[in-house]
């Protein structure tokens, strides 16, 4: 039982992830992106390479839905593989398993070509906007270029296309001409920006598109990104590890641990009543910029480091830094349930009926009575 | 044996200058300020804003040429660091006043075994035998948290995870217990659950030694519940001084009041958030006026014209702006709603 799969409220019919009303723009069906490291040949054994197979899977069994118009911040540690999960979903890395649901199609499955018209509607924003624009081309080139490929326009057309989207990211027409090194930081993404919306998406993954950023500018590009998203109606899944700027950005939030998504709830939720234990201890680590506040603050500080992808934990892959893991958590795969409305989390040491874990008996799993199939 | 009043720690207007071919970049440019024993200091900016320079005056460490400290005193327990030749300041440097650097992979020698790199503290400073540095260097790791000490002490850095090595660095900084410990973004690199860890390794270590620190980041939320006092640096010029809580509460200062809307609090929904407009300043074309006029949202004539004062808002509270004592007297009225 190594999927993690969503289990329903009893008695009503398997209900996926559902913050919103309606169809999911994206809906992600247990994927799974596992590279291989080697090892386990006969090669291998013969040249003092790993005996055994060694794999990391990087992501495992994740199902999500993301709904037209919302923001979905997923949120995790370095190592978690929220960007490889950003990442397959736009088959930029290839999944190993499972689907990707875009309008009625699959992504994980389709051949190139057909990919290639869906992701004119998909689109990306990087972290390093050092690294992700080419420094020999210049702004009107790496901005016009998407216009190009897809044959939307071209020559003059093309030109005024690329001005108008420059001023959409509030960069001045004129800079049309120059190069990426002459931009700052801020700059530099909302040109990639402004090369994302190039093809009119619907749908735009933005992996950590803020964290090489100054304090000043993080807050301007932030900005940037929900004033896009009101006039144009994007669907943004918004990849970080700063959980101040996911909380800002988000309608609703997704945690992910070593592969795992582990909670999922409306963003106010998750800040005011995370249930899962790592979403608790996470919350608690933000520093808040109020010294009033941070003198009082309760803070759950976790033991140890992210375990490794390689062989993470068997059972829940929390149970090795959880304060509240008792001896079933080692063995039981908790699955993604609906704990309260709206509220998704994957730990066996609460249910709907008791959805506070402070509040179990020590030593009590009552997910596992209420969802039998988890043991 | 304090000759001063109380004061670890005096700079006295410090100027460093890089003469770069663009022209002189006056990275830091005139900053004062005091830190008592036992006390932490935080001194936040932006890239650019010049705090790990002021750092790396402080222990002399600015590469010369192409920079230079043109000016000022840092008197370090009454004497001043700048006077010193360079064989004293190396007796200080490491054994005094250590340091914490934001990228632990690259602050350690990797062909280094760990046990060796905290040895050569001892050795080096306190002229310890390999076999006391040794059983000192497993006592600090201990000291730090690293479980398994004895174990771990022969490995290699790249056998550490980040936050690890990070450990190892404080460690490697504590070992000859410091007076002052002077950290540079020593979060910045890692994740929240690790960050956490630190701050409060840093602070169990405050409580017990009683060291002073400087504590440099970018971070607010980092420095709120961290300092006594804070410093608010901008193009080389302190922007805004005060006690933790007063600065936050009632900022006298355009700029420092920007910076604080500009950080999502995750505890309280926000609607916009405030956005400073422009970009931070190129250090080596500044405006001539208050360098901050051109991103300032009350900057008026004079702004642009000429330097802002240095104003004494309240007891230990100055900011650097022509309009201090109304920005004061707003953060008063607006605390009061």
């Amino acid at each position: 039982m190594s999927n993690q799969e969503v289990v329903a409220f009893k008695g009503e019919p398997t209900q996926p992830i559902s913050g919103m009303d309606g169809k999911p723009l994206i809906a992600i069906r247990d994927l799974k992106v596992y590279f291989d490291l080697g090892g386990g040949s006969a090669w291998d054994k013969l040249t003092g390479g790993s005996p055994v197979k060694r794999t990391v899977k990087a992501v495992d069994g994740v199902t999500l839905d993301i709904y037209r118009g919302e923001t979905l911040g997923l949120v995790g540690e370095s190592g978690c593989g929220k960007s490889t999960l950003g990442r397959a979903i736009l088959r930029l890395t290839e999944p190993t398993s499972g689907q990707v649901l875009y309008h009625d199609r699959d992504l994980a499955h389709l051949s190139s070509k057909e990919l290639r018209e869906h992701r004119r509607h998909l689109q990306i924003i990087f972290q390093d906007p050092y690294a992700s624009l080419n420094p020999r081309m210049t702004v009107g080139q790496i901005v016009g270029e998407p216009l190009e490929t897809f044959r939307l326009a071209r020559g003059e057309e093309a030109e005024r296309r690329v001005q108008e989207l420059l001023e959409t990211v509030g960069l001045s027409r004129r800079f049309i001409k120059r190069y990426p090194h002459e931009f700052s930081g801020g700059q530099r993404q909302r040109i990639g920006i402004a090369r994302a919306l190039a093809v009119d998406p619907d749908f735009i993954v933005a992996d950590e598109p803020i964290s090489a950023l100054d304090v000043s500018i993080q807050a301007q590009i932030m900005n940037l990104l929900e004033k896009l998203q009101r006039e144009k109606n994007l669907t943004f899944l918004f990849i970080s590890h700063d959980l101040r700027a996911i909380r800002h950005v988000s309608d609703r939030v997704a945690v992910m641990y070593l592969g795992k998504i582990v909670e999922v709830a409306e963003a106010e939720t998750i800040y005011h009543e995370p249930l899962m234990p790592y979403t608790k201890a996470l919350i608690s680590a933000v520093p808040v910029p109020d010294p009033v506040v941070e003198a009082t603050r309760q803070r759950i500080v976790l033991e140890g480091d992210v375990p490794s992808p390689i062989n993470p934990p068997q059972g829940c892959r929390f149970h090795t830094r959880c304060p509240f893991a008792i001896e079933a958590c080692k063995e039981v795969i908790p699955k993604l349930v609906e704990i309260k409305q709206h509220h998704w989390a994957a730990c066996i040491r609460i249910s709907p009926k008791q959805p506070h874990i402070e509040n179990v008996a020590p030593g009590d799993a009552p997910g596992l009575r209420y969802y039998p199939e988890m043991a | 044996m304090s000759t001063t009043n109380g004061n670890l720690l005096e700079v006295k207007d410090l100027r460093t200058y890089f003469e770069l071919e663009e022209g002189t970049v006056k990275a830091v440019d005139g900053i004062s300020f005091e830190l008592k024993r036992g006390e932490t200091l935080g001194i936040v900016g932006e890239s650019g804003s010049g705090k790990s320079v002021t750092n790396l005056s402080i222990i002399r460490l600015i590469p010369s040429p192409p920079g230079k400290i043109v000016s000022g005193e840092i008197l370090f327990d009454g004497q001043d660091i700048l006077l010193l030749p360079e064989a004293a300041v190396r007796k200080i440097r490491g054994r005094r006043i250590a340091m914490i650097f934001q990228d632990p992979m690259t602050s350690l020698n990797p062909f280094m075994k760990i046990s060796k790199q905290l040895m050569e503290m001892t050795q080096l400073h306190l002229g310890y035998t390999s076999a006391r540095a040794y059983e000192h260097a497993v006592k600090m790791l201990e000291t730090v948290g690293i479980p398994d000490a004895r174990a771990r002490v022969d490995d290699y850095p790249h056998e550490f995870s980040g936050g690890m090595r990070q450990r190892v660095m404080i460690a490697m900084a504590l070992s000859c217990e410091p007076e002052l410990l002077i950290a540079d973004e020593p979060t910045t690199a890692l994740d929240v659950t690790i960050q956490a860890q630190i701050l409060e390794l840093i602070r169990e270590i405050k409580r017990e030694t009683g060291t002073s620190i400087i504590l440099i980041t970018h971070d607010l939320g980092v420095v709120a519940g961290m300092t006594d006092h804070l410093i608010v640096m901008y193009a080389g010029k302190v922007f805004e001084q005060a006690p933790t809580k007063e600065l936050f509460a009632v900022s006298a200062n355009p700029y420092t009041k920007g910076l604080l809307r500009s950080v999502p609090d995750p505890l309280i929904a926000q609607g916009d958030l405030y956005q400073i407009p422009g970009l931070p300043p190129d250090v080596a074309h500044l405006p001539s006026g208050c360098p901050f006029a051109p991103r300032c949202e009350r900057a008026q004539q004079i702004c642009r014209e000429e330097y802002p004062p240095f104003v004494r808002v309240n007891v230990d509270h100055h900011s650097l702006c022509h309009f201090a004592r109304e920005v004061y007297e707003e953060s008063l009225h607006e605390r009061k709603f």
